[in-house]
């Protein structure tokens, strides 16, 4: 097929379309993925199905060239754009079908810090993986995160920071939970593009997440391990 | 001479073999460093810049500085402030037993650590540019980060920043008028502050011999 040859959509077969979608989320094309979920949606797919097969792992392959330093933060930017629209799209029907629930996450940028993006991907990737996703956005203090964590009772904190000067107050948060026993009720993750694990283990988080495919991952991970442990 | 920017960005700038300390530094600081060269005479210091285009990906930054480190002879000083490597350039000075200027950017040190810390709570939703960074606003903000293709992300990058503060190394109307040309673009507020040459000027000075 040529490339300049335009694409319809909906004559694509379930297959072509899906792998037409991982190009187009590549590309940040917004109207075209969220043609493509109301395709899929009306040829029986579920939106389960939908959000994992079309969307997370269209997803998942710009997450990888971006770790791979092929692609760069405004194609990403604009491909989890692209990916937002389809969401909105499949967010209700996703409660109405009762998709697999992986567990619950709140998540913030620490206090004096007001970047958001790589916060941003984590809490679009972890809802495309299933979770449910609380967002307190950017400059959250120690209290916001307590009370957010008493109100929801997450299975996982997560904490984000993109400046050198701010990602120490994730140890203020982490020893505020210790001062008052709540450490070992929560998951911890920490990211953003200063830290790295050292820093994550010093502070006393459970996993540094490099990206939101590995926040992903290690959200799993972490959430299984303790299922486990409170069935054991 | 004065070096090109292009070419500081790019390339960096190579010693000249002359001066006992070597300083390793950012292209983004060359200007500055030359002139207060020049100003005071420091014939002691022999400067060498890697490209300042390795802030685009900061986390190159430390194993750039280090081949440079290893490289030298003799005395090194490196001039790059923390610069997004959550502090493992320090860690790596420290290593290969170098000093280097303190502070977490290099618009921290221009305005002087200590007063850049002191309004750190009340500035937090500040972007800021030094002269090399209005000089270079196309190379380093406005292309990296897809603005020029994508004007719709601006609210992505910038949404929560209230304001650009040009601070200022030198007196001149041409940048400060480029500089409130850049907040315009990004939809901020403008505000400018001269800050000279701050704690690069006395950190250099202590290195005389």
């Amino acid at each position: 097929m040529a490339d300049d040859e335009e694409i319809i959509l909906s004559e694509l077969d379930d297959e072509e379309l899906v792998l037409q979608m991982h190009d187009d989320l590549y590309d940040g094309m917004k109207d075209e993925i969220e043609e493509g979920v109301r395709i899929l949606i009306e040829r029986g797919w579920t939106p389960y199905d939908v959000l994992t097969r079309a969307l997370v792992a269209g997803m998942t392959i710009v997450g990888n060239d971006f770790r791979d330093g092929i692609l760069f933060v405004p194609e990403v930017l604009l491909a989890a754009n692209a990916m937002k629209g389809g969401m909105v799209i499949l967010k209700p029907m996703l409660v109405e079908t009762g998709a697999p629930r992986m567990g619950k996450m709140v998540i913030g940028t620490v206090k004096g810090d007001i970047h958001d993006i790589g916060k941003n991907l984590v809490a679009m990737m972890m809802e495309g993986a299933g979770f449910e996703v609380v967002d307190l956005g950017i400059n959250n203090a120690v209290e916001k995160y307590l009370e957010a964590l008493e109100t929801e009772k997450p299975d996982i904190l997560g904490m984000s920071a993109l400046l050198t000067t701010t990602m120490p107050y994730m140890k203020v948060v982490i020893d505020t939970l210790k001062e008052k026993g709540l450490r070992d009720d929560y998951i911890v993750l920490v990211g953003g593009a200063p830290l790295n694990e050292e820093f994550g283990r010093a502070i006393g988080a459970d996993a540094y997440c490099r990206d939101a495919a590995v926040a992903v991952e290690t959200a799993k991970v972490h959430v299984a391990r303790r299922h486990n442990r409170m069935n054991a | 001479m004065r070096p090109d920017d292009g070419r500081l960005s790019d390339e960096g700038l190579a010693p000249e073999g002359a001066g006992r300390v070597r300083l390793i530094a950012c292209g983004a600081l060359a200007h500055e460093i030359l002139a207060l060269k020049r100003a005071n005479g420091w014939e002691y210091l022999d400067l060498q810049c890697l490209p300042a285009n390795l802030h685009l990906r900061p986390e190159k930054i430390v194993e750039a500085v280090e081949a440079a480190v290893r490289a030298a002879d003799g005395p090194v000083f490196v001039v790059y402030a923390d610069c997004g490597t959550g502090g493992a350039l320090e860690r790596k000075c420290r290593e290969l037993g170098v000093e280097m200027i303190e502070g977490p950017h290099c618009y921290s040190f221009f305005e002087g650590n200590a007063a850049f810390a002191a309004h750190a709570d009340d500035e937090f939703t500040a972007f800021y540019l030094t002269d090399f960074l209005v000089r270079q606003f196309e190379a380093f903000v406005w292309r990296p980060m897809g603005l020029d293709r994508h004007p719709e992300l601006r609210d992505m990058y910038f949404g929560h920043y209230t304001k650009l503060v040009y601070q200022a190394q030198t007196e001149d109307p041409a940048l400060d008028a480029k500089a409130q040309d850049c907040a315009a673009r990004l939809g901020l507020a403008y505000e400018r502050r001269f800050t000279g040459y701050g704690d690069l000027s006395v950190r250099l000075a202590e290195l005389r011999p």
